[in-house]
């Protein structure tokens, strides 16, 4: 009876509890969603690359090599030779490497010059390969291998041609070596997903005719003269490295770092993904925090509502107390319904989120390479469902216990 | 204090933070069945008095008994729980819940006695009968109580002060929002219920032309002091 009179009582005035409602579900959402893209984030983030022991590249701080040798962010300020690379991969320590050359694009897409190793040394996800989906590894020189949402946006099938552009965002083709799509990876969530996949020596051919990254003017080397040629690599931009012992990594990274032919840095993926993280984990707690304080807006907003239309239903306690309610129930009235709007609002929220990241995710996934996965809530969701309603209750004291002064002291004599 | 439904004795109240209203009530005392005028202008301490009786308020000294039970030895919720047990109400103007139907309207203080509760067989179907006797139409019955007109929910305030027949009805003015037409229906109807139910009724106004409807008249004066 109490239940159904106080949904009277809120359906009765729909539109300004319709309103808060709707507030303070976009608030919980907003929370819920900075949340979500933050688990997700951590979890993107840290399980980007696994396995591979130290990251190599030219000096530069151990996040920026991060970002551009995995994230495919940014520039290398610098390349490492190939005779610096061959002195690393001859030592005892190192079980496998695998160079990586980066600094083209297609349409927006990295292209990465790499080996065959790449595919059986990249892991993610704790020991997850990498997995070709359609087609084979490239054989030939013009073969490409592309990432699975660069084949899904760009609507390639195998055999598709490529024309690789110079640089990341230029107006210069390399217009006269097309390539061709020899395989397509499955769906990994991270950013090899956004990555084109080409040989070595496919990097040093579409540069045959370059020189200190321009054109020479008029000079076209025909293809077939290219394939004659020795197309040795002579700069690359990171290396991979898994090393025998464990024990042995610090040491060896200290041994890359001194290297004295060459300024190089060699970083421990696992620490320069925790430092990124804590780059980005700034922002993140901001937007946490304000969420968090949207949150709070909106329930004092309720109370100020509640308390607002008191004066208004000040009649409706005293007619609960002539029935023989007593001021107890007049506050359970008012706690009910924060109790109400608090539920119907998560149970919109929920809704809400739903719908966005359902929308969101694909495009979150292929611009930030997150893999934002819409299931079901976690404990600590409902945790702050819980928190949520109870912080509801709270505010709405201030309203109710307001009433319950009115329904003391009014008793018969309501003045309307 | 045989068969009688109200007995005061030396009440006196005051608010604390209202200096220059104090009252004082020697004695009043309704038999059980009796149906009681109480007339006084407005500000002569009426409301007072019915929130005194009603148990919304507490006198500084003296004793008030309902059905021979002392209200003043009653804890807060005992004094709610008695309230709903044996007193019906009946205000000025407003004493329907606005967003609730009219049966809920009319079966709301079954919810809080159980005592009333316990005399209703089916709500809705007692709900319907008292509605039948006051001439609520079916169509008025499934309407919301905010559309009904002031005549209509003043009749639909008597089936709930009715309903569970507690033993005394309180009225303050129920009336006074009534033109005289309505005015003389509504207390015909009324009392043609009152009676049935051989409810005890304390009713206030300031009108003294409907006196012919009640058993005894008191005038506030003659049982209030005012001592300022």
């Amino acid at each position: 009876m109490l239940l159904k009179l106080t949904l009277n009582s809120l359906y009765a005035r729909l539109l300004t509890v319709s309103m808060t409602i709707f507030a303070i579900s976009l608030s919980l959402m907003l929370y819920l969603s900075v949340e979500k893209l933050r688990s997700s984030a951590y979890t993107s983030f840290t399980n980007t690359i696994s396995q591979t022991d130290l990251i190599v590249g030219s000096r530069t701080g151990s996040v920026q090599l991060l970002l551009y040798s995995i994230f495919r962010i940014g520039n290398a300020t610098n390349n490492i030779t190939w005779e610096s690379y061959q002195d690393i991969i001859e030592k005892d320590e190192v079980k496998w490497a695998v160079p990586i050359s980066l600094g083209d694009s297609h349409k927006g897409y990295r292209v990465m010059g790499t080996n065959k190793d790449f595919f059986k040394h990249y892991k993610y996800r704790g020991n997850k390969s990498l997995v070709i989906k359609d087609g084979k590894y490239f054989s030939d020189l013009y073969d490409v291998v592309l990432g699975f949402s660069v084949a899904e946006k760009l609507d390639y099938q195998i055999n598709s041609s490529i024309i690789v552009s110079h640089g990341l965002k230029s107006f210069t083709d390399h217009d006269d070596q097309p390539f061709k799509v020899s395989g397509i990876l499955a769906k990994t969530g991270t950013p090899v997903d956004n990555t084109i996949i080409v040989s070595l020596k496919a990097i040093e051919a579409i540069h045959v005719d370059w020189s200190s990254g321009a054109k020479i003017p008029g000079q076209i080397t025909p293809i077939d003269e290219i394939r004659k040629m020795d197309l040795a690599t002579s700069n690359i931009t990171a290396v991979l490295l898994g090393i025998k012992s464990k024990l042995k990594i610090f040491q060896f990274q200290r041994w890359i770092n001194e290297y004295p032919e060459e300024a190089l840095t060699a970083i421990l993926p696992g620490v320069a993904l925790q430092e990124l993280w804590r780059i980005v984990g700034v922002v993140e707690n901001i937007l946490l925090g304000i969420s968090f304080v949207v949150i709070l807006t909106t329930l004092m907003g309720m109370a100020a509502i509640v308390l607002s239309s008191l004066n208004e239903r000040r009649r409706e306690m005293a007619i609960w107390r002539a029935m023989g309610a007593s001021p107890k129930i007049v506050i359970g009235l008012l706690m009910l319904e924060a109790l109400i709007i608090s539920s119907v609002s998560i149970f919109f929220s929920t809704i809400l989120l739903f719908i966005l990241l359902y929308f969101l995710q694909p495009w979150i996934d292929t611009t930030y390479g997150i893999l934002v996965t819409v299931e079901m809530f976690s404990l600590s969701d409902i945790y702050i469902f819980i928190l949520f309603i109870f912080a509801a209750m709270f505010v709405s004291l201030i309203p109710a216990l307001r009433a319950y002064w009115f329904s003391i002291n009014d008793g018969m004599t309501v003045k309307i | 204090m045989n068969e009688e439904t109200i007995h005061l004795d030396s009440v006196r109240f005051y608010w604390s933070k209202v200096a220059d209203f104090k009252i004082y009530i020697p004695k009043l005392e309704i038999g059980r069945g009796e149906k009681v005028l109480l007339l006084g202008e407005s500000g002569s301490g009426k409301t007072t008095l019915l929130s005194l009786i009603c148990g919304f308020l507490s006198p500084i000294s003296g004793d008030i008994f309902l059905n021979e039970q002392k209200l003043n030895d009653l804890k807060a919720n005992k004094k709610d729980q008695f309230r709903s047990d044996n007193i019906g109400i009946i205000f000025q103007q407003f004493n329907l819940l606005p967003y609730a139907n009219v049966i809920d309207n009319i079966t709301l203080p079954l919810y809080f006695s159980k005592n009333r509760d316990s005399r209703v067989k089916n709500h809705r179907e007692a709900a319907l009968n008292l509605c039948r006797s006051l001439q609520l139409s079916e169509s008025t019955i499934a309407m919301q109580a905010n559309k009904l007109s002031v005549g209509q929910q003043q009749r639909v305030a008597v089936a709930r002060a009715l309903i569970g027949n507690p033993s005394l009805i309180i009225a303050d003015e129920p009336t006074s929002s009534l033109d005289a037409s309505t005015q003389k229906k509504f207390l015909d109807l009324m009392f043609r219920q009152i009676e049935e139910h051989k409810s005890t009724l304390l009713m206030v106004s300031h009108d003294s032309s409907i006196s012919n409807y009640f058993d005894r008249t008191i005038n506030i004066k003659d049982i209030l002091v005012r001592e300022n």
